[in-house]
């Protein structure tokens, strides 16, 4: 009776959280990006719209991916990676409203630009530039004892510093080649005169610089817009409004200032996108220790649940490769060829399947711990001495039966030794399921990475290491635990 | 009036390892009850034959007859239930106790522990092996009293015959020396269909009355020590029995 009236509950529940679903917001795993998942965000709850935003997904391929599969809602895109990257047959300089129309059949929706470009620009420190009066490129070709420092990869793109010099005839010869790390360093102490960068970088503010006007368009439009579900104008139509009110608002002041306050002054990204919109910021509020918490139970979350499946696959995979020999060499083949998959575009692989979150990243972990499992499976029961298998089958045992007080229990230890490899390796990495929105202790690695703080890297880098530690450990323990002693001792002569 | 059946009939048995023969139509009757060696080098088939009694390998032609029916795949397990096994190094397992390798098919076809036990004690004190190392593990047991237990796991179920591959040969002489003796008053003693294999022609008379000298897959010949010394079938089985230095034959 209490059990028909939960399932009653639960049936009751169900449609009714299916419709106020949140909508899903995600985000790339750079600053900006993030800044602008918080402010569609906060927003959205604004207007009254409930909307989560699930942060730091990777890179282009994992967030369109995601999108094209529902997995996730919205997220801040540039119009130069739809038409490089993600859309064919468009102009590389295709306007916001062609890719509207070449977006359309795929289902998904665009808004209009939000108001600044995030491209590759050529900056100079400002002092220096009003002194020599440049404002744009143009202005360059007049100047041929500016000292240049550009990236390498600047240097080596055809769209790069080679093109740029043909389009506005340039004449300058001091062209350094520059770690894009130390660039900036190398303008603010004059040691080159002007630099690429990245037009919304949060140091261009920091260090007091101006970004030449690109007065004859040779680079290419990286304006900043959402991208978006176009279901969405049935499921939340208020959404596509705040999105759209979003259009035009965010200059690249505005950008390079936001950036800044969280690159270089360590703001919250929450924080910053309140103050941008006027809204009070809602932090998560959870300490430190709340936080590892909740990162231990997903992390180990991920590890158990893929771990324990590739135990109860790999093992049986184990023994019928151990006794079928020829389909047992194309089992382990197949397992090592997975093996060599990538992490990253194995993740990636599964969001088709899983979508984003927990799921495919437990799949694609569940997939690298069958190696380890079925080769020590395989190698531990061929190992045992041919003499020691007949002699189990003189006795008039049947084939079960041998298999399961005779031939597992001797290959135990090795079978155990997969076990324990899988889950070690699993355990480091499942840190990159942070990258597709599975959390654990790959969540403050990502940001700590983006955001160069070596502090917060740790934060993820510690705890992984002590699990797999214990991991290691606590295998050691089960080893020696279901190992017959029979077999650790040395044999009489 | 009836006849009684032979224990093991080989009729006509080939078993060939890709290009090399194993057995070459090989045909032998081991009567019940009856001791019997094979002697041969290594690779003259003589384990090959104990094998294919056992149904461990199949023959490529012929017929095994057991008790007077064809083998058939599908009662070897019965079959190997009625036969104990011996082979050189003991064939233990290691994970096992001794009372554990002991157990293990006892307690498969439903024996409880106790009568487990009883029936360890017995062969225990059948094989002189002391009951304290019923406890123990093979890998604690010098090699005497491994062969002594594998010898124990053959007789657990009291089976009609024994087939033993080289049960001596990885003893040191002394030890070979005392359990030969032992193995000997055992066999007298249960009275089994006893097959041994050894290459080793003293060994194999004081085992059995009947030789069985095999070469290449064939049986050479069939008979008495006394047969095979003064009536050799042919020039191999002579140089065979010299080969078999004896310290009384190294004097003059």
């Amino acid at each position: 009776m209490k059990r028909a009236w939960l399932l009653f509950a639960l049936l009751s529940i169900v449609p009714a959280w299916a419709h106020a679903a949140p909508v899903r917001i995600g985000s790339k795993q750079f600053t900006e990006s993030v800044i602008l998942g918080e402010i569609a965000r906060l927003a959205a709850r604004q207007q009254g719209v409930p909307a989560v935003h699930q942060r730091e997904l990777g890179g282009t391929a994992i967030l369109w991916s995601a999108l094209q599969h529902g997995d996730i809602d919205a997220y801040p895109e540039y119009t130069g990676t739809l038409t490089h990257e993600l859309l064919k047959n468009v102009a590389p300089d295709a306007d916001i409203p062609t890719l509207r129309a070449a977006l359309q059949p795929l289902g998904i929706g665009i808004t209009d630009a939000l108001g600044f470009d995030d491209t590759y620009a050529i900056g100079m420190r400002e002092d220096r530039a009003a002194q020599l009066g440049i404002r744009s490129l143009s202005d360059l070709a007049a100047h041929a004892e500016v000292r240049l420092g550009f990236s390498n990869e600047f240097m080596a793109r055809s769209d790069g510093w080679p093109g740029l010099r043909q389009r506005y005839g340039l004449p300058q010869t001091q062209v350094r080649g520059l770690d894009h790390a130390l660039s900036y360093r190398a303008l603010a102490s004059g040691a080159v005169d002007a630099i690429d960068l990245y037009s919304t970088d949060a140091e261009i503010p920091y260090y007091h610089l101006r970004t030449l006007d690109d007065d004859r368009h040779y680079f290419p439009h990286y304006q900043a817009v959402y991208v978006y579900r176009l279901d969405l104008e049935t499921r939340a139509p208020a959404f596509i409004e705040v999105l759209d009110k979003l259009a035009g608002r965010i200059g690249a002041d505005a950008m390079r200032r936001m950036n800044a306050q969280v690159k270089l002054h360590g703001q919250k990204e929450t924080v910053v996108a309140a103050q941008f919109l006027g809204v009070p910021a809602d932090g998560d509020g959870a300490n430190r220790w709340t936080r590892l918490w909740q990162r231990t139970v997903e992390h180990l979350r991920l590890v158990l649940i893929s771990l324990t499946a590739a135990v109860l696959l790999a093992i049986p995979l184990g023994v019928f490769s151990a006794r079928a020999k020829r389909l047992g060499q194309l089992i382990m083949a197949l397992s090592g060829v997975l093996q060599t998959i990538p992490s990253l575009a194995m993740f990636v692989f599964m969001i088709p399947f899983f979508g984003i979150g927990t799921w495919p990243a437990i799949a694609a972990l569940f997939l690298y711990s069958l190696l380890p499992i079925v080769r020590n499976t395989y190698a531990g029961l061929t190992g045992i001495p041919p003499d020691l298998r007949e002699s189990a089958a003189a006795l008039g045992l049947p084939r079960g039966v041998r298999l399961r007080r005779v031939e597992l229990p001797m290959a135990m230890r090795s079978i155990l030794a997969g076990i324990k490899t899988a889950a070690v390796i699993n355990v480091g990495t499942a840190t990159l399921g942070a990258l597709i929105g599975a959390g654990g202790y790959g969540q403050p690695i990502v940001t700590g990475i983006r955001l160069d703080d070596t502090g917060l890297i740790l934060e993820g880098a510690i705890p992984a290491a002590c699990m797999a530690l214990l991991v290691q450990g606590l295998f050691e323990g089960v080893e020696r635990w279901l190992t017959p002693r029979g077999m650790r001792l040395e044999a009489r002569q | 009036m009836p006849i009684t059946p032979e224990a093991f009939e080989l009729r006509g048995v080939s078993k060939r390892y890709g290009a090399v023969p194993a057995l070459n139509d090989v045909s032998l009757r081991f009567p019940a009850g009856s001791n019997t060696a094979l002697i041969g080098s290594s690779g003259s088939g003589k384990s090959t034959l104990l094998r294919v009694l056992l149904g461990l390998e199949w023959p490529d032609s012929g017929e095994i007859w057991v008790d007077g029916a064809m083998l058939q795949p599908g009662q070897v397990l019965a079959l190997r239930r009625r036969v104990g096994y011996v082979i050189q190094e003991g064939g233990l397992f290691p994970h096992l106790t001794v009372l554990g390798n002991l157990a293990l098919l006892p307690h498969h076809l439903g024996w409880n522990r106790e009568r487990i036990r009883q029936r360890a004690e017995e062969l225990a004190a059948l094989t002189h092996l002391p009951a304290s190392a019923l406890e123990r593990y093979p890998a604690e047991l010098s090699g005497g009293q491994r062969q002594r237990v594998a010898l124990m796991r053959g007789l657990m179920l009291n089976p009609d015959a024994l087939l033993l591959d080289e049960p001596l040969g990885a003893l040191d002489p002394i030890v070979r020396h005392e359990l030969q003796d032992e193995l000997k008053a055992i066999f007298d003693q249960l009275g089994k269909t006893v097959i041994v294999v050894t290459h080793d022609m003293a060994e194999a008379a004081w085992f059995a009355d009947r030789l069985v000298l095999m070469r290449h897959g064939k049986v050479v010949q069939d008979g008495r020590l006394d047969d095979l010394c003064r009536r050799p079938a042919d020039p191999f089985v002579t140089r065979f029995v010299q080969a078999q230095r004896t310290l009384r034959g190294v004097s003059p």
